[in-house]
């Protein structure tokens, strides 16, 4: 986790939960089978062009709505390394972290990039791209514990002895 | 140094003595809902993590109310394994259709005040209104919980709305909240909880302030509270002197105030597709509407279907328009009923829905398609949510909603 | 040579003096009923596919949404849309969440001795008053509302003679069930089922309903039943007169007469997956249930709903059943709220739906999964019928089915 870069997709302000994985697909049997509806009600393309280790850069209030857990999962699962967000919506953000997606909170990066460009990460350091360096604030010790452990679940097997 | 309310109840719980905002805690959960469209997953984070048995079975209540009816096929699955769950855990509160999970929390005890309450939908702040703090998270937070009984959380700061006066003929308490997000902004109030007071809160039904801790959630809170009075007591079933600690002091910091007089305000929309964008009803006056729906765990209410059946009574809602209504819950669906409102309702025309979530969760029960428009009586009107990314979602309170049922057009209500 | 109630029908609409089986005649058609199963389909040939796109008369026509309302995904509400605006363009009759097609059109319009066509199998309902009924495709319809006519092969009569009387717990449901069983689903293939004989005078408009409404799950062109005063006062009671009450001449020829004593049947359940399997329920064995469905054009009026309120009074919906309640229309709605129905329903568990197909269509609430059991008041358990294909349906009166979703499997009104 120390450093990593990949191409970006930029994504705007308020980007909701329901936009992130609509309701209705919801009931699918699982995340596998709704990550190709990802984004679809504003970006119907988007997710059968990410590429494994591609970031996602995005405006305020990144994933704002729902508890819906699958937001943060199918990100995961169409492997982005990481979002990069002016802020972020309190229940994703915990969610985020439980499932082990790292999210970066940086007020100034997404003015000065455009998608397709290529960032570098130096985690707890700096972002750096073609507009300049951008520094990023460590997480919460905490908070660093559960995404160290790989997520909430690894964290619980670890608590309850079954560590695989 | 005084407390805030949320405070205060996570000072109870812990038993510390002072807490303050940032600091991160570990809290005991009073109890949880888990609900039908996430109980697969929390069962099955639930084993991954190693557990074999729930903290307290009767703690847990679980509630099926997103997939009721069901309208697809792979929607019972959600049924069978919460079905299972309960069976094999003892979980003895159980609720298959009998309406939306944040009506039943308080309408059935379940969330009291003082209580800490967390469930897996953001809408669990609806609880605040009878001072509990109650808050939304995701299935492997829940699955965690279920599994220790307790939770982290970081205190958060407390912004105070206060809100005085006396609310004018045709302004509720869904005009009142849709300005507070419009003022405060869709992440204005990201990590911070919402404590409301005021002469015009004092006003306000239990029912009323429930709309508004609803929507707490669409400014980013993690908690929206009221601090519990007699109609608390008397709607929660407590004893006043059991609740009394909870009252914020005099000299308790808020890092923000916003202050409210109530005749100054009026009926308002939030306008697709965002919860913060607030306008006025009459600046969207006349505008062409093809479906209406009142409902919700925002606005599903007795005193809801009230104001809807007086402004229908006698009447006819426009031809070609639909009216959706549906019940938060099974007891309030029997009430208005005996009351003669859905009796006036559906002959002016409504369609009158089991209660559930309905149309606000957009699985099913009036999805619309391109170029149509809805006003809503929910708390979410993000693109796509009830159809096509080229509906117009606007949403209002249940007189603004009846009235424009009955014109066709938006219109502001009189009364 | 006599004729029988629908030779004297089709003859009246063909303007001639009579017809015998067998002959084509052309007929004009006193109303035209589409719903949202296939309207748009009409609607699409009559835009696209027409030189001169003209509608005889929309007068007659009448359009009703009630299979997917209110809709479940954004193609239905298309489909909604559609309708409706083409309803608005050429002002025709529209019904929007006002309760089942058939329903609405027995409350509102079928008078005795009409033609009437509809885009929907179970358009011979309307023999209950009379008429004659009978379910088209989106051609015809196009082609009857363009045109205002249609043509029609004069159907064979099948008679019915019903004497007797139901015993406690057996309802007109198991009656059509056991004659449907008896001819079999294609038993009475493109003839017309004419109900008489003293019981079926007996029975009210209500009633009859039941047995002409399922005529074409034996095969059949319309079910008729002989009208008499009981239409003319229910016609009364809805704010409607006129129309002619035919009977079949003393010397009508029928191609078979049937007796049927009502007191010689049992309460029957069909079972997976064709209409025509019934059995008695006493012989069904131990079949547990997932759902139970009361409503339908067939079974979802005040009659069923009271049957299911007196058994439900005092108990509750097993925990493991869902029990979904949709009522004909909203007149039947209302009905049942005045007489304290609904609340007894709510307070055993039940689920009331809105007046609308529901379950009996299967595709927008009430939708069943892999390896699940409906029993129902519907009018089919073809495979796949209320949800996956992995799942059964079951038929049976409204006794047996609010019994079942008592107990939690399928059993008789008297096992409770």
């Amino acid at each position: 986790m120390d450093r990593f870069e990949g191409k970006i997709w930029r994504l705007g302000d308020d980007i909701d939960t329901d936009i992130i994985i609509p309701t209705e697909y919801l009931a699918l049997p699982g995340v596998e089978e709704m990550k190709q509806y990802a984004f679809s009600p504003l970006r119907p393309e988007l997710s059968g062009k990410i590429e494994p280790g591609d970031i996602i850069v995005a405006g305020k209030n990144f994933g704002c709505g729902s508890s819906r857990e699958q937001a943060p999962e199918i990100i995961k699962h169409l492997q982005i390394r990481c979002v990069i967000a002016k802020s972020f919506a309190r229940i994703f953000f915990r969610n985020a972290i439980n499932n082990g997606l790292l999210l970066i909170e940086n007020p100034d990066l997404y003015d000065h990039v455009q998608e397709g460009d290529r960032i570098e990460v130096i985690m707890n350091d700096k972002i750096i791209c073609a507009g300049g360096e951008f520094p990023i604030h460590p997480l919460p010790a905490n908070l660093m514990e559960i995404l160290d452990a790989g997520g909430l679940v690894r964290a619980m097997q670890k608590r309850n002895g079954i560590l695989l | 140094m005084g407390h805030t309310l949320i405070e205060k109840i996570i000072m109870k719980n812990t038993g510390e003595q002072d807490v303050r905002p940032g600091q991160i805690k570990t809290v005991t959960a009073d109890r949880v809902m888990i609900h039908d469209i996430f109980i697969p997953f929390v069962v099955e984070k639930f084993r991954e993590m190693g557990f074999q048995k729930v903290w307290d079975q009767d703690r847990i209540v679980l509630i099926y109310d997103h997939l009721v009816p069901t309208s697809a096929v792979e929607d019972v699955r959600h049924f069978q394994i919460g079905d299972a769950f309960v069976k094999e855990q003892g979980l003895t509160h159980f609720h298959r259709a009998d309406g939306i999970c944040h009506q039943l929390m308080p309408e059935m005890g379940y969330a009291k005040p003082g209580n800490i309450v967390f469930g897996t939908d953001s809408h669990t702040t609806t609880y605040g209104a009878v001072g509990c703090f109650s808050s939304g998270i995701g299935y492997t937070e829940m699955a965690a919980v279920i599994g220790t009984g307790e939770m982290w959380i970081r205190v958060p700061e407390t912004i105070r709305i206060v809100i005085n006066g006396n609310l004018p003929a045709g302004v509720y308490s869904k005009d009142v909240i849709l300005r507070v997000i419009g003022d405060l902004r869709a992440d204005g109030a990201t990590y911070k909880a919402l404590e409301f007071s005021g002469s015009a809160v004092d006003a306000m039904s239990v029912a009323s302030r429930m709309t508004m801790a609803n929507m707490g959630i669409e400014a980013g809170a993690k908690a929206a509270l009221f601090a519990p009075d007699e109609k608390t007591c008397e709607y929660s079933d407590v004893k006043w002197e059991n609740v009394s600690w909870l009252q914020a002091d005099q000299d308790a910091r808020y890092c923000r105030t916003l202050e409210y007089q109530a005749e100054e305000l009026e009926p308002v929309l939030a306008c697709p597709s965002k919860v913060d964008h607030i306008e006025p009803v009459t600046a969207w006056s006349g505008t062409k509407l093809d479906q209406v729906f009142i409902g919700s765990c925002t606005n599903g209410r007795l005193e809801d279907l009230a104001v809807a059946a007086k402004i229908l009574e006698g009447k006819q809602i426009a031809p070609y328009l639909k009216l959706i209504v549906t019940p938060a819950s099974r007891s309030i669906y029997r009430e208005a009923a005996k009351a003669g409102y859905l009796e006036t309702l559906t002959r002016a025309g409504a369609i009158i829905t089991h209660p559930g979530c309905g149309l606000c969760c957009g699985r099913a029960c009036g999805i619309l398609t391109d170029g149509e428009r809805v006003l809503a009586t929910n708390n979410r009107n993000f693109l796509g949510r009830m159809g096509t990314s080229k509906v117009e979602i606007f949403l209002g309170s249940p007189a603004t909603a009846a009235a424009s049922a009955l014109t066709g057009v938006i219109t502001k209500s009189e009364i | 040579m006599g004729m029988t109630i629908g030779e004297k029908i089709i003859a009246a609409a063909a303007g001639v003096q009579s017809v015998k089986p067998g002959e084509i005649h052309t007929v004009n058609v006193d109303y035209l009923m589409s719903n949202d199963g296939t309207t748009h389909l009409t609607i699409d040939m009559y835009q696209t596919q027409l030189k001169h796109p003209h509608i005889a008369d929309p007068k007659k026509l009448v359009f009703i949404i009630d299979h997917n309302i209110p809709a479940e995904n954004p193609k239905t509400a298309e489909v909604h849309k559609k309708m409706r605006e083409f309803a608005k363009k050429y002002d025709i009759s529209f019904f929007e969440g006002k309760g089942v097609c058939h329903q609405i059109m027995f409350e509102k319009f079928v008078k005795p001795g009409q033609f009437i066509m509809g885009a929907d199998s179970h358009t011979c309902s309307y023999g209950a008053l009379g008429a004659f009924g009978t379910g088209i495709g989106c051609t015809d319809f196009l082609y009857a509302m363009v045109t205002g006519t249609s043509w029609v092969m004069v159907p064979e009569t099948i008679r019915f003679e019903l004497t007797g009387k139901f015993r406690e717990g057996v309802y007109p449901r198991d009656l059509i069930l056991t004659i449907i069983r008896d001819l079999g689903a294609n038993g009475c293939n493109y003839k017309v089922m004419e109900f008489a004989g003293e019981a079926e005078h007996n029975m009210s408009v209500n009633d009859r309903f039941v047995l002409c409404n399922l005529a074409v799950e034996a095969g059949a062109k319309t079910g008729i039943a002989e009208p008499d005063e009981k239409v003319t006062e229910f016609l009364h009671g809805q704010g409607r007169e006129g129309g002619t009450m035919y009977q079949s001449d003393p010397d009508a020829q029928f191609l078979q007469t049937y007796h049927y004593d009502l007191s010689k049947i049992e309460s029957v359940v069909a079972r997976p997956d064709f209409v025509d399997t019934a059995v008695p329920v006493r012989e069904i064995g131990d079949v547990r249930i997932d759902e139970a469905f009361l409503g339908s054009c067939n079974n979802g009026r005040i009659d069923e709903l009271r049957v299911a309120a007196a058994l439900l009074k005092g108990k509750k919906v097993h925990p493991d059943v869902r029990f979904l309640v949709a009522p004909a229309s909203n007149a039947v709605y209302l009905q049942a709220l005045e007489e304290g129905i609904i609340d007894i329903l709510m307070e055993a568990g039940a689920m009331v739906m809105n007046a609308n197909c529901s379950v009996c269509w299967g595709s927008c609430q009430g939708v069943i999964g892999a390896g699940e059991v409906l029993i129902s008041t519907g009018t089919r358990n073809f495979k796949g019928r209320a949800g996956h294909k992995d799942s059964k349906v079951y038929l049976a009166s409204a006794a047996t089915v609010t019994a079942s979703a008592i107990a939690g499997k399928i059993m008789e009104a008297a096992g409770i």
